[in-house]
This record gives C-alpha cells, structure tokens and sequence, in this order.
C-alpha cells in the first residue's frame, strides 16, 4: 500500500480548453497534490489551471460496456476534429 | 579585501543569499523524502540560482572592472561572500532544511514586495520578477512547516530542535543596518524600517498554525555576513562549489 | 536499455490459432496497432512484463539522478548549474510519468520501489558506474541520453496507451538532454585547454561499451524479446538498436575530434553500417548481478532516502488526516 493518496491530474492547458488528464500524483492531501502536480506537469509552461482528485474516487466504464455505450458513435467519425488531419504548423487547434 | 559601493554590497547580499540557498538545496539530489519533493526543491533551487544570476548580472555591471556574474559566484573566497548566515548552515534532516527556507523565504518575499517599488529600475524589474517565484516559495515551505510541526509527535520535537539551531542566526533578517539605511535615504530603494515586524507577522502566523512557538528575538553576536564573518560552513560549501574554477583558472565551460 | 532484460514468462510466442478468444482479440488489436487502455482486457503475463518494464525505466531514471547529482554542487558556472538542475529534475519527473503509468496496470508505486531497494528489481546498468570529471556530465548527456532516446523514440508506438503516452512526453522533453550534454564536450574540445580536451576523452573511453551495453544483450542470448516484440513493448531488437546508436554517433565523435576505445571500429561500406569489437559481457552480467562499481552506493543512497524521509511522509499523512478531522467538525 502506496503511504500518500494517489491523485489523478488533469490540466488546462490554455484559457478555453477543457482540463485534460495528464497522469497522477503522490500527495498527502489535495492541496499537496496540486502542488506536487504543478512541479511534475507544468514544468515548461504546460498549464494555466490545474484539478486533482483521488483516483480512488474516479467511476469508469468497464470494458464489457464498450459497445452499447460508445459503438453508436463510432461511424461518425466527421465529429472529431482528428478526423480533419492539419498540417503541424497550424499548431493547436 | 574588496568593499564595494552601499549598493554593490546590497546586491551581492541578495544574489549570494540566493546562490547558497540553492547549493545548500542541490546537496539534496537524489535524498529527497519523497519522489514529488525532489521535484519541488529542484524547481526552487533554479528559481534561485536564476535570481542569483540576475543580482550578479547587475551588480558586476556597476563593479566595471571585467568581472562577470560567474567570477563573482566562483572566484571570490568567503570573506568577500555576503550570503545570510542563515542559508549557509548544513541542511541536518528535512525539518532544518525546511525551517531554514521558510525563514529565508519569508524574508525574501518581504524584501522583494519593498524592493518592487524601488527607484532603481534594475532592482525594481528583478524584485518583480523573484516575487513571483517567491511567492510561490514561501507558500510551499509554510505548508510544510505546518504539516511538520502539526504532524506527528516526532515530526513536532524535530520542528522545535530544527527551531532552536537556526534561530540564532535569523538576528540578520530584522537587523536595521546603516548600509541600507543610506541606500534608502539616497533613493535608490524603499525604507526596509517594516521588513522586521514583516517578517515575524509571518514566522507567527505560521507558527501558531504549525502549534509551534516563536522564540525570543536572537541578538546580534561575533558573526555578521555584512562584514564577512561567517560560520565555517561556508568556505567548505564553497571548496566544493569553486572546485572546477579554482583548479583550472584558465579555462572556459 | 533502460529495462535492459525483462522477462515475459512466456518462451514460445503464441500463433492467433492457439489463443483463446479474448486473447485472440487483444493480439489482434495489437496488430491493427490500437492501443491497449488500463481497462481493457490483458493476459497476465502482459500486465506482469509491463510492469516489470515500466517499473525497471522507472527505477533507472530515478537512480539516474545519482550520478549526475555527484556533480551538480560542483557544475563550473550559473549557466551550466541551471542546465544540470533542470536535467536531474527532468530525470526526477520522467521517473514520476513512468510509475504513473505503471500505476494504471494496478501496480503500487511504493511496493515496486520496494522490490529495487531489496535488489528484486533491476535499473540500468549504467548508472552503476561513477561520474569522475566534469565532462562526464556532458558524456552522460550525449552518450546515455543518446542511447536511451534511441530506445524511446521507438517506444512511443508501444502497445500500452498510458505507457506510450508517457514516451511522448519524456521524448518531448528529453531532446534538450543530449544536446546540452553534446554542447558540454564540444565547448570543452573546441575552446577549453589540454586538461579539458583530456577530460572528454577519458569520460568517453569510460563511458562507451557501458553506454552500449545499456541496449541489453545481443539478440541470440535475448530469450525475451520475440513475445514483447509481439506484444509490441519492443519494437527493435537490441542489437538493431545498438547498430543504429553506433551509426549515429560516430560521426559527432568525429566532429568532437575523439575516439572510442575500441580497435575494431570501422565503417563497413557493404553493410552500410559500423562494425564494432565484441562487448565484455562478463561485465554487463556482473554489474546487472549487483557487482557493478557503485551499485551499493546507489541503492544505499535511494534507501537511506526512503528510511530517512518515512518520519516526513507519516507527518504529512497525520496533518492531513487532523486538517480532515477540523474540516468535517467545522
């Protein structure tokens, strides 16, 4: 058993941008766990905001449940923005 | 033994006091008590030697005699060196280290908030610049000197002892001194007259949080920074720190 | 490599006829190349060969930072100091991306950690030899970085999501390590004295057949790497690897004005690639066993910083539990 709480981080990376799971942390606490975070992720300027939670407390789905929950979108590719391949120069977007 | 300008000498307290923060920070390496903490005494330790590279920077532009930010980190001998006694002493366990850089750290952040409206554009633009970072500092070391002294039983008795080996020297962080005295009066920075009662609003706020007790002021004794009266901590740091550019004076890195 | 001998369990790769269906649909996703998430089903023995990987390049970045931290109190100037700080602390930080990832697999950091200090767990054998002069960290820099991002370019392609996401980060982020370790020694051959130019040299006769024996064995004595090559947590033999470091190394060697330690060395026209003598594999055996120059060291300095910051991390648990406590009465 880890001693401190694993938390899972997510960050923003710009103004405008959902929060994005980046990976985890050690930390005693929440507030440990923000700072911890903000020393490992955002070392080279990656994020303006940054959330964590103990991944203990995170629901996913399970494997058997792929299907009937995300088959139905799986044709519609056209509503992903990967489906629309840029060059790198255009950066983000 | 050179004695620079009011200024010149102001400028190295800050820039050493950073430097040796940071030496004293990269002993470190490698040790740390947990993983994420390497990372977190690492992002200060450049954050400082930033900082230090910035006060040199400036003040070897006034010294004008050819010498440059890294001959005065790697080339003057301890005597010249005007570093807090503080940041010198040796890191003991990680309550020292601690206690040390939420002292420092506090001092610095207030230093750095007078210094941001200073005449002296140069030091205004680095004090603005350092506070950020300082900031940031000072909110981490007070967490853990709450976390300490508020932890467990032994975490607490190693926050008192860590207390009671470096109090002594934080005399230097509320001494009023005639150096700056006269830098203020010739307008080139704002009247330090608060950074004493400053600097202890926050040691007792954080303290009394921590459950730990703020000590009697320290007096003034024998050493002083000022006038390159150090403990003997410093000349070994800096044997080490020195080693490269001692041994090969000629050599370009 | 990194994880320079990780077993799989399994010394005979399964054909797709011989698996059950679950596995047969994981294989085969790995061969459409879709990546395998934390969720999804996995053999046993996959899961235990990550982890074991994952954990082994976790252990050496961490244990990476001791040689570098011999001589980070000692870097010669500001600019320098600030480049080694940032490295170690890259190295640091890759370490946590790694256990991260591992941790996805259901693997306890703590525990894992545990298994590299009782010496059940491996890390590269590398960093079981000492850093003796200044340009060491720049040899450091260029040849064990040089080596490792040969490996983990590669390696962001690997079948496991939350791993290959953390290559791309480490990647990202690890290309300034060999150039500024590059930088360190051309600096030193182009504008520093004899004793400098010697220092380089001596850095790199020491360093070059460990930095080639950081690809791991040659493939005829790798029983492993058939089954991860399948699973695509390998995706060149080491020898392949090896090769192409070589290849792209010698010529900076050149440019540098240095040579290896090594008679055989010489550029094969019909190949198209460098020969180059037999490595000493007596040597990489012994230093993996723990016989290295300095495994002790390392493993006693990642100890004593466990045993010596546990008062720490239980004070900070406590605190935490009382700041709980006062929260949930207010």
């Amino acid at each position: 058993m880890s001693e401190w709480t694993l938390f899972e981080v997510f960050i923003r990376s710009k103004h405008g941008l959902n929060h994005k799971h980046v990976g985890s942390v050690h930390a005693a606490d929440a507030e440990m766990a923000i700072e911890n975070a903000r020393d490992l992720y955002t070392r080279r300027n990656e994020g303006v905001s940054i959330w964590v939670m103990p991944s203990a407390l995170i629901t996913a789905t399970a494997t058997d449940e792929k299907e009937p929950l995300f088959d139905p979108s799986e044709d519609k590719v056209y509503r992903h923005a990967s489906f629309y391949e840029l060059p790198d120069e255009v950066g983000h977007m | 033994m050179t004695k620079y300008d009011d200024l010149t000498e102001f400028l190295l307290r800050l820039g050493d006091s950073a430097l040796i923060q940071a030496q004293r920070l990269c002993e470190w390496t490698g040790r740390a008590p947990a993983l994420e903490e390497e990372l977190g005494m690492m992002n200060v330790g450049l954050d400082l030697v930033g900082q230090a590279r910035n006060w040199y920077d400036y003040a070897a532009e006034r010294i004008n005699d050819g010498t440059d930010a890294d001959a005065l980190a790697f080339r003057r001998d301890e005597r010249a060196f005007r570093n807090l006694l503080l940041v010198e002493q040796p890191n003991g366990d990680f309550a020292v280290t601690m206690t040390k850089q939420f002292f420092y750290d506090a001092w610095q952040f207030h230093v750095l908030t007078l210094l941001k409206n200073a005449n002296d554009e140069h030091i205004a633009a680095i004090a603005t610049k350092s506070l950020k970072e300082v900031t940031y500092h000072l909110r981490r070391s007070s967490q853990w000197v709450e976390r300490l002294g508020d932890g467990t039983d032994e975490s607490h008795q190693r926050m008192v002892n860590a207390i009671d080996t470096v109090w002594r020297f934080t005399f230097e962080l509320v001494e009023q001194n005639d150096t700056e005295w006269s830098l203020s009066e010739a307008g080139h920075i704002p009247a330090l007259t608060e950074l004493p009662e400053l600097w202890h609003a926050t040691v007792s706020e954080v303290f009394t949080n921590a459950t730990l007790t703020v000590p009697d002021a320290a007096s003034t004794f024998y050493l002083s920074a000022r006038t390159g009266m150090h403990s003997e901590h410093l000349g070994l740091l800096l044997a080490e720190m020195q080693f490269l550019q001692r041994a090969y004076p000629d050599a370009s890195w | 490599m990194y994880a320079q001998q990780v077993e799989t369990g399994t010394k005979t790769v399964k054909s797709l006829d011989e698996m059950g269906a679950e596995e047969r649909a994981f294989q085969e996703k790995i061969d459409a190349e879709i990546k395998i998430e934390a969720k999804n089903w996995m053999p046993d023995n996959y899961r235990k060969t990550l982890i074991r990987q994952i954990s082994q390049h976790a252990h050496s970045e961490i244990v990476g930072m001791l040689p570098e931290g011999n001589w980070v109190t000692r870097a010669p100037t500001l600019k320098r100091k600030l480049q080694l700080m940032a490295k170690i602390q890259d190295e640091a930080g890759h370490g946590l991306y790694l256990y991260s990832a591992m941790e996805t697999l259901g693997a306890d950091r703590d525990e894992e950690i545990e298994k590299l200090h009782s010496g059940r767990a491996k890390y590269s054998s590398i960093f079981n030899y000492p850093t003796l002069n200044w340009a060491d960290m720049g040899a450091v820099g260029w040849l064990v970085d040089g080596a490792a991002i040969v490996n983990q370019v590669p390696l962001q392609r690997t079948s496991y999501g939350p791993y290959s996401r953390a290559m791309i980060r480490v990647c990202k982020e690890e290309s300034f390590h060999q150039r500024q370790g590059y930088e360190i020694l051309l600096h030193m051959m182009r504008h520093g004295n004899q004793a400098q130019k010697d220092m380089v040299q001596d850095a790199i006769n020491r360093l070059w057949w460990p930095s080639l024996m950081m690809f791991g064995p040659s493939d005829a004595d790798s029983p492993n790497s058939a089954q991860s090559m399948a699973w695509k947590i390998k995706r060149h033999t080491n020898d392949e690897l090896r090769q192409r470091f070589i290849d792209q190394t010698i010529p900076q060697l050149e440019l540098l004005g240095c040579t290896v330690p090594d008679p055989d060395l010489k550029w094969n026209e019909e190949r198209g690639h460098y020969d180059f003598g037999e490595i000493q594999w007596e040597e990489f055996y012994e230093v993996l066993k723990g016989n290295g120059p300095c495994n002790r060291e390392r493993l006693e300095t990642r100890r004593n910083a466990t045993q010596e910051g546990a008062w720490v991390r239980k004070a900070a648990v406590a605190h935490a539990n009382k700041k709980q406590k006062q929260q949930a009465a207010a």
